[in-house]
This record gives structure tokens, C-alpha cells and sequence, in this order.
């Protein structure tokens, strides 16, 4: 451009030259111009693209690990129920039934499966290739109807993780036995038992009602989800009034002084600080100060209330603010005190707002990992949690522990982890979109 | 579960406090109305607010002080030679405690005194809820009565209400203060105790970061230094990288979605860029960790590079694509901020598009977009995430990408994740770290709140 502003000025007499050597120069550098235009466009398409990429390589990659956890592979097992193993005494007492010797069980019958193995060793390879997940199937069969012992029952039981990795795929049989944690031995049997036809491939279950476990094809995500459930209900509850509090304090109430100023600065700077440090916080005051339980969703959902506390009252604050005065007005106009102005009109009119502005904190608390992780929600919890004293973890916490885990198994659980969040993000992100399209009014 | 039940109990009591006020004002006056001085409903807060919460938080103050109380009781009743032992030791023995007070741990094996002091820590703990309970239920009926007596016709009830609805509004506004006072003073302590053991400009300048403290003399590797330059080195690095990626790829498509996009195209890929921002970071550091960071190692083996599969590298990348819809959103903002006349004159000269934003828009929006990328900075430093899941545990001080380097966040979660003891050097020392990350972060914050402050008042 700068050759333009230069040739616009005269240079010679003030023929009319001049001119039409503007346009020409003019008409020269066009081209270059224009390319320049185009190059640019590219690269903010280009920006554009690379982020649409990476987002279309996250969930490929997150979906194309994790949807084959949603299936196990099981073996169908005559097992014969032997009194003289179960219940030797004869009396059918719950204790004997629940410490019964279910495991040698469930060898004979899967040993029967295979006559030829009788080296120790060989058998050791062999009962690896049953999850130790049976015997609870049998336990929990027995004990809920007594009468079957001394029966033979079909159940069906899961395989072990690493055969079931095999039969999804992920474990080749072309890697030199050295280097996979099937064995050649093993795969034959596999082999055998699908020509067999006792095989089969069923809904993992397992995965949606299950605690933690050591063994991936024990485990499940649900002791995660109510931890998450609980620690967002202490959220919740804690933050939502003290957000919505503060701000009709800040937006109708306060004088504009030093005080209210600090308040406003306090807000934007909390919003901004880094979560672990809120952890630490936890961490020194929750725990150490006030002796509250490690683990516990109950101080879990504190420490994300106080995070999240800064988001809520920024969206209500907006929302507040969109309420036009003259509804104010009016409602002082007809002898309503502030108070009453508030809470029977400017409150509700500005609820949607409020409410979206919640579900957004509330989906941001529900995958923050990293403060959870200093007040002891990181622990391997196999039970569920009743209540928010219990020890717990949460979902992004469980996919934290999982995705650390070596098991390849784990790798597809973590996926599959990672998916069930998304799609509760997913759904108070849109009820969010809901909330914000249906009720917002533009005044 | 107990106390949700007296939490319960007094939620009746309250709502029956609140009808009770309301049938009595109305009782006063015969069921005429219009000789209240306020409406009828405002007595029946009155009282309610009497019943209820005087009751609340003295079970509030109950369940906050409950374990310390309890831990002080049952630390003076355990036998001299165990109240002598060692802090640490003493805590373990209170765990101990606690945990057969619960009925979790198993009796066997524990001395007679343990499972004396558990059984009496157990029944302190009844005896206290007990106690605890009653009062409360005490108070919350004195509140009712007392109220109750209180309410006459002329009674200002609303106002009353409408008082302490302010002051709840107000305290309610105050929690953002306690919160910053309540990091600032706990990690502030807990540093300054560390910088007992460990001098600050030894943490603060020192080159070798080893935290694992002896347990042995003779131990090899666990020197305790604890030097924070290369902690501070490697997040400069894996955040300068995550810039590198941020910085272009989000103004650009910022500039894009406000400049150039048909409504059509921005109304897709503003979505997109949201959901890139809503995805929790614990997702990105798994995904690093799995296909990113191998995709590095395997690419650079091609060309004979060794690239660590805990690079710097790929933790940065990662993050930058975290951070592209915060920049993206941030920039457009300022966009859309400068004013259509400076856009059309420029047009007006005869400038082109992409000229016009090169020489125009981005100048005039520059303190804006500076502020916005401090910002994004700050997030970048403070992340955890995605660098503990992806980057490496080893103090390296190296300026090479392809290296494993430690952040300052991934070390405050190593240091603490674990069984810990509280008064080891090793412990306070993430705090001093997160001193370090907090006043960093908050003075990128200032600085950026004040640029884009002052950049806002220019146009408006």
C-alpha cells in the first residue's frame, strides 16, 4: 500500500501521466494483492480446519478405543454344585454358603472342559484363563436360592482380561509369544472352546454396575458415578444460593464503594486462579484445620463449590443485569419494597440466565480432576458410595487411576470411562442450549 | 444419615414455625389482614427465621468442630507413653482409632488401650451428636416461643425479614473474600514453614530438584534438594510451545469466524470450538498420553530424531489445542469491539480485506488480544492435567522439546498424591510451589484484567 500514498503525489508538471501512472501501478500490484487476500483467507480456514481436526481426532480416538468395552467376552460353564464342597456341614448356614470353596468349582468344571491338561503348570495357564470373577457368580447364585446345590447349572462367567483382549483383537497371535501376555497354549484352548461354541460375547454389565476392581473385566464405573453424583450435589447446594446471594447483593443492592470494589476484583481473580491451587486450599483448611474425612465427597464438593462459586456469579450477575430497569420500576411504582422487587420479579425473570449459568459451572466441576486429586478422591475404592462421607472418587478421577494402569484393558475402559462423561456433558451442556433458547428473553 | 435426619426434623420445625407465625398474626387480628402492618406471610418468616437459623448453625458449628474436638478428648484420655510419641505416630494411633471406632478396621491385634480409647471415642461421638441434637432442637423451639411471643399487629415483621435478608445477601457475597484470604493464609503458612527447613533463595535459585528426602543415610538418589529452577524451566517450555500452537491457530480463526465467515459456516465451527472447550482436561491427558505423545516418539524415530515418549512436546501440543477456543473466544471479542467506522474507512481507501485487518483491526486491537493471550498464559501455567498425565517426573533443565521435562503443577501432585506425612519438607514444599503458581497467575491476571480494561474504555 505504501507505494500507492507515494505515487499519488505529483511528480512531474501535473501531466495528467500521473494518473494514469497510478493506475497502472495500481493494476500491477492488484494481483499481488489479491493473493495476499487469498493466503490469508487460507490460513484462517486453516485454523479453522486444524481445530475441527483435532477434535474429529479426539472422539475417533476415544470412541474407536473405548466402544469395545461395552462388550465382554464370557464362557459358558456347566458347573455341577457338589454339597460336599459347598456346604459339608449340611446345614445351609449364609456363612458357610458365602465362604465356600467356589474357586475349585469352577476349575473342575472348566477343567473337564480339557482332559489332556493334567501338568501343574499347564493347569496353572489354564485356570488364568477364567476370570476370578467366577466364583462370586456362582457365590451370588447359591446364595440366592440354596436349592441349587447339588444341581448342575449353565452359567456364564467372564474371561480374563487378556483373553478377552485377544478375542477383540488387540492381542495378535503373529507377536512372538516373549512379547504378549497370551501364550501360545492358551490360544489354542481359546480355540478349542469357540469351536466348541462356548464362547460368546455379551453386553458388559459389569462395566455400569460395578465398583473399582483390579481386574479390568471386574470393573465398573458406577462407585465412580455416585461419588460424582454426591460431590455435585455438595456443590450444588452449596454454591448455587451463595452465587446467586452474592450476586443480588453485588448488581441490586450494593453502595459503590472500596468494599463492593474488592468484592469485583476478589470474583475476576478467583475465576482465574489455577484449580489445583484450590485443592491445596482444601487440602491446608478442610482437612488439616477442621480434621473433615479424606476422600469424602462432602469436602470434594466443597473445594469445587468454591471453583465454581466465581463462574455461577458472573453468568447471574449478567443475567440480573439484562433484566431492564423498567420492570424495577414499575414494581417500586406499585409499593413493592427492593427486597420484594428482587424476589418477586428481577429473581425470576433472571432465572433461566442464573440456571444456565449453573449448569455451565456445574458441567466445568464435574470433569475437574486435578483439586480432587489433593484431598484424597484419588484412592482405589472398590465399594459405592451411600453417602458424601464415604470414601469416594469421581469419574475423571476413575479415568485418571485407569488410564495409569498398564493393562490394555484398561486402556478400552478408559475410553469407555471418557465416553459415559462425555455424554453427561454432553446432556447439561445441551440442556444448558435448552434452557438458554427456550426461556432467555431478549428485552 | 443422622444428621440429615436433624436436618430434616428442623426443616419441619422451621416450616411449622413459619405457619404457626402466620396463623397467629392473623389470629391477632381476626383474620383481617388489612390490619397487619405487613402481609401475613412475612410474620410467619419472622418466626421461622427465629426457629430455623439459630438451630442450623449451631449444628454447623457442632459438625465443623466435631473431629477436632473429639481428636483433643481422645488424644488427652490415651496413656502417657502414647500421648509422648511423635506426632506423626500419635496421628497414626488416632487413625487407628478412628477406624475401630467406625467398626472398619479389624479388632485383632491392637492393644487393650487402643480398643479402650475407640470404644470411648466411639460413645464421645454418640453422646456428642446426642447432645448437639437436643440442643439444637433447644434452641430452634426457644426461637419459636420467643418469636412467637414477639408478634403483634404492629410489628414491622417485613422489615425485620427484609433485614436479614440482607445480611445473608451480604455475607453470602463475602465467601469470595474468605476464599482468597483462605489460600493466600494457607499457603503462605504452610510455605513459610517450609522455607524453615529449606532457605527460599536456595528453593527459588537452585538448579537440582530431587524431593525424595533419605530414609537411610546411605540412601543413593534422595539428596532432598529442592531447587525450583528446572520445575519453573519446564513449565515455561511446555507452555511456550502450547502458545506456539494457541496463539496462531485461535486468533486466525477468530479473525476468520469474525471477518470472513458466512453465518452458516460460524454457525458450525463456533460450537466446534466450544466443544474443544468443553472437554475436561483429564480427556486431554489421556489423550496425550496415548496417541500424541507416541505419534511424536514414532515420527521422529523416521527421521532419526529421539523424541521422548514423555516429550516436552507433545504436553504442549495437547494443551495448545485446550487453550485455542479460550484464545479463539477472547480475540473475538475484542474484534467484534472495534468500531465498524475504522473497518470502513479503511475500506474506503481502497484497502482489501485481509489489508485492512493486518493494518487496522489488529493494531487497534492489540492491548486486547495481549491481555487475552496473558491470560491464556496463565491457564497454560496453571494446568495440571494434561501435564501429569503426559509429561515427565524428572527434573531436566533443557530448552530441547524432544526431552521429558516436570512442570511446577505436575510436581505439587506427585509431592502430595499418597500417603504423606504433614510435616516432612517434602510435603510443604508443594505448598511453596503453589505459592509460586498462584502469585504468578494472579499477576498475569492483573496485568491482563488491566490492559483489556483499558483497552474496553477506549471505544466505549
Amino acid at each position: 500500500m505504501s507505494e500507492v500514498v507515494q505515487v499519488g503525489t505529483p511528480s512531474a508538471a501535473g501531466r495528467p501521466v500521473a494518473v494514469r501512472d497510478t493506475k497502472a501501478l495500481v493494476a500491477k500490484s492488484l494481483k499481488r494483492r489479491y493473493a495476499a487476500e487469498r493466503r490469508f483467507r487460507l490460513y484462517g480456514v486453516a485454523a479453522i480446519a486444524f481445530a475441527g481436526f483435532c477434535v474429529a481426532v479426539l472422539f475417533v480416538t476415544i470412541f474407536s478405543n473405548g466402544y469395545t468395552a461395552f462388550w465382554q467376552t464370557n464362557i459358558r460353564l456347566d458347573v455341577t454344585l457338589y454339597p460336599q464342597d459347598i456346604d459339608p456341614q449340611g446345614d445351609r448356614s449364609p456363612k458357610a454358603l458365602s465362604t465356600a470353596n467356589y474357586q475349585k468349582l469352577i476349575k473342575q468344571a472348566f477343567g473337564d472342559l480339557f482332559p489332556d491338561v493334567q501338568n501343574r503348570r499347564e493347569k496353572r495357564k489354564l485356570f488364568d484363563m477364567i476370570s476370578p470373577g467366577a466364583t462370586f457368580v456362582i457365590r451370588d447364585m447359591v446364595l440366592k436360592d440354596p436349592g441349587l446345590i447339588g444341581k448342575r447349572v449353565q452359567i456364564s462367567v467372564p474371561l480374563s482380561d487378556d483373553i478377552d483382549q485377544f478375542a477383540k483383537g488387540f492381542i495378535k497371535a503373529e507377536t512372538p509369544e516373549s512379547e504378549r501376555r497370551v501364550k501360545d497354549a492358551q490360544i489354542d484352548w481359546f480355540q478349542r472352546l469357540k469351536d466348541r461354541d462356548l464362547v460368546v460375547t455379551e453386553f458388559n454389565s459389569t462395566f455400569f454396575t460395578a465398583g473399582d476392581s483390579r481386574e479390568p473385566e471386574l470393573a465398573g464405573i458406577l462407585g465412580a458415578i455416585m461419588g460424582s453424583v454426591f460431590t455435585m450435589i455438595v456443590t450444588l447446594a452449596i454454591s448455587f444460593p451463595l452465587a446467586v446471594g452474592a450476586s443480588i447483593y453485588l448488581e441490586e443492592f450494593a453502595p459503590k464503594n472500596k468494599w463492593t470494589q474488592l468484592i469485583e476484583v476478589n470474583i475476576n481473580n478467583l475465576a482465574a486462579v489455577p484449580s489445583i491451587v484450590f485443592g491445596l486450599l482444601g487440602l491446608a483448611v478442610f482437612l488439616n484445620f477442621f480434621n473433615l474425612p479424606r476422600s469424602a465427597p462432602l469436602v470434594g464438593g466443597m473445594v469445587l463449590a468454591l471453583m465454581t462459586l466465581p463462574t455461577i456469579i458472573i453468568a447471574a450477575r449478567a443475567a440480573l443485569k439484562a433484566v431492564p430497569p423498567s420492570i424495577r420500576e414499575a414494581a417500586l411504582g406499585m409499593g413493592a419494597s427492593p427486597v420484594q422487587v428482587v424476589f418477586h420479579h428481577v429473581l425470576p425473570l433472571s432465572m433461566p440466565g442464573i440456571l444456565t449459568g449453573t449448569i455451565i459451572g456445574m458441567a466445568q466441576a464435574l470433569g475437574e480432576t486435578a483439586p480432587l486429586l489433593m484431598i484424597g478422591m484419588v484412592a482405589f475404592i472398590v465399594d459405592i458410595p451411600g453417602s458424601p462421607v464415604d470414601p469416594a472418587t469421581v469419574m475423571p478421577v476413575q479415568i485418571y487411576l485407569w488410564s495409569d494402569s498398564p493393562e490394555r484393558a484398561f486402556v478400552e475402559r478408559t475410553s469407555a470411562a471418557i465416553m459415559v462423561l462425555l455424554c453427561f456433558l454432553i446432556v447439561m451442556n445441551a440442556l444448558a442450549v435448552v434452557l438458554r433458547k427456550k426461556f432467555e428473553r431478549r428485552w | 444419615m443422622q444428621t440429615f435426619t436433624l436436618a430434616c426434623v428442623l426443616l419441619v420445625l422451621t416450616y411449622f414455625g413459619f405457619r404457626m407465625g402466620r396463623g397467629r398474626a392473623l389470629g391477632l387480628v381476626g383474620g383481617k389482614a388489612t390490619r397487619l402492618h405487613s402481609l401475613p406471610g412475612y410474620y410467619g418468616y419472622y418466626v421461622a427465621l427465629w426457629c430455623g437459623i439459630p438451630a442450623f448453625l449451631m449444628v454447623a458449628a457442632w459438625l465443623t468442630l466435631e473431629p477436632t474436638v473429639l481428636t483433643m478428648l481422645t488424644t488427652s484420655s490415651l496413656p502417657a507413653d502414647v500421648q509422648s510419641l511423635s506426632k506423626n505416630e500419635l496421628g497414626l494411633v488416632l487413625n487407628d482409632i478412628r477406624n475401630l471406632a467406625s467398626g472398619s478396621a479389624a479388632r485383632a491385634n491392637v492393644s487393650p488401650d487402643i480398643v479402650a480409647a475407640a470404644e470411648r471415642y466411639a460413645t464421645m461421638r454418640h453422646l456428642g451428636f446426642a447432645a448437639m441434637a437436643v440442643v439444637a432442637l433447644a434452641v430452634a423451639v426457644a426461637g419459636l416461643t420467643f418469636a412467637r411471643t414477639r408478634v403483634t399487629p404492629d410489628m414491622r415483621a417485613r422489615n425485620r425479614v427484609e433485614q436479614t435478608v440482607r445480611v445473608i445477601l451480604i455475607a453470602s457475597s463475602t465467601i469470595a473474600i474468605l476464599t482468597t484470604v483462605g489460600i493466600v493464609l494457607s499457603l503462605l503458612f504452610e510455605s513459610l514453614r517450609f522455607f524453615e527447613k529449606i532457605p527460599a533463595t536456595d528453593f527459588l535459585f537452585g538448579l537440582e530438584w530431587s524431593p525424595q528426602t533419605a530414609l537411610r543415610k546411605d540412601q543413593v538418589g534422595s539428596s532432598g534438594l529442592f531447587g525450583a529452577i528446572p520445575l519453573f524451566a519446564g513449565t515455561l517450555l511446555i507452555s511456550f510451545i502450547a502458545m506456539c500452537v494457541a496463539a496462531p491457530v485461535g486468533l486466525l480463526s477468530a479473525i476468520y469466524m469474525s471477518e470472513y465467515a458466512h453465518s452458516r459456516v460460524r454457525a458450525v465451527a463456533k460450537p466446534m470450538l466450544e466443544v474443544l472447550a468443553g472437554i475436561p482436561t483429564v480427556v486431554y491427558g489421556f489423550f496425550a498420553a496415548l496417541t500424541v505423545a507416541p505419534f511424536f516418539r514414532d515420527t521422529g524415530d523416521l527421521f532419526g530424531l529421539s523424541i521422548s515418549s514423555e516429550s516436552a512436546l507433545a504436553a504442549g501440543v495437547v494443551m495448545g489445542v485446550m487453550i485455542i477456543p479460550f484464545v479463539s473466544s477472547l480475540s473475538d471479542d475484542v474484534i467484534n469491539a472495534v468500531p465498524q467506522a475504522m473497518r470502513e474507512g479503511s475500506y474506503g481507501l481502497g484497502a482489501t480485506q485481509s489489508e485492512t485487518i493486518r493494518r487496522v483491526i489488529l493494531p487497534a486491537a492489540l492491548p486486547g488480544i495481549v491481555g487475552g493471550l496473558l491470560l491464556a498464559v496463565s491457564r497454560a501455567i496453571g494446568e495440571t492435567m494434561i501435564v501429569v498425565m503426559a509429561a515427565g517426573l524428572a527434573a531436566n533443565l533443557t530448552a530441547n522439546p524432544f526431552e521429558a521435562v516436570t512442570t511446577v503443577t505436575v510436581q505439587i501432585v506427585t509431592l502430595l498424591v499418597g500417603d504423606q506425612e504433614f510435616d516432612s519438607a517434602k510435603t510443604l514444599a508443594a505448598f511453596a510451589l503453589g505459592l509460586v503458581l498462584f502469585c504468578v497467575t494472579l499477576a498475569l491476571n492483573v496485568v491482563a484484567l488491566t490492559v483489556v480494561n483499558k483497552y474496553r474504555e477506549q471505544y466505549e
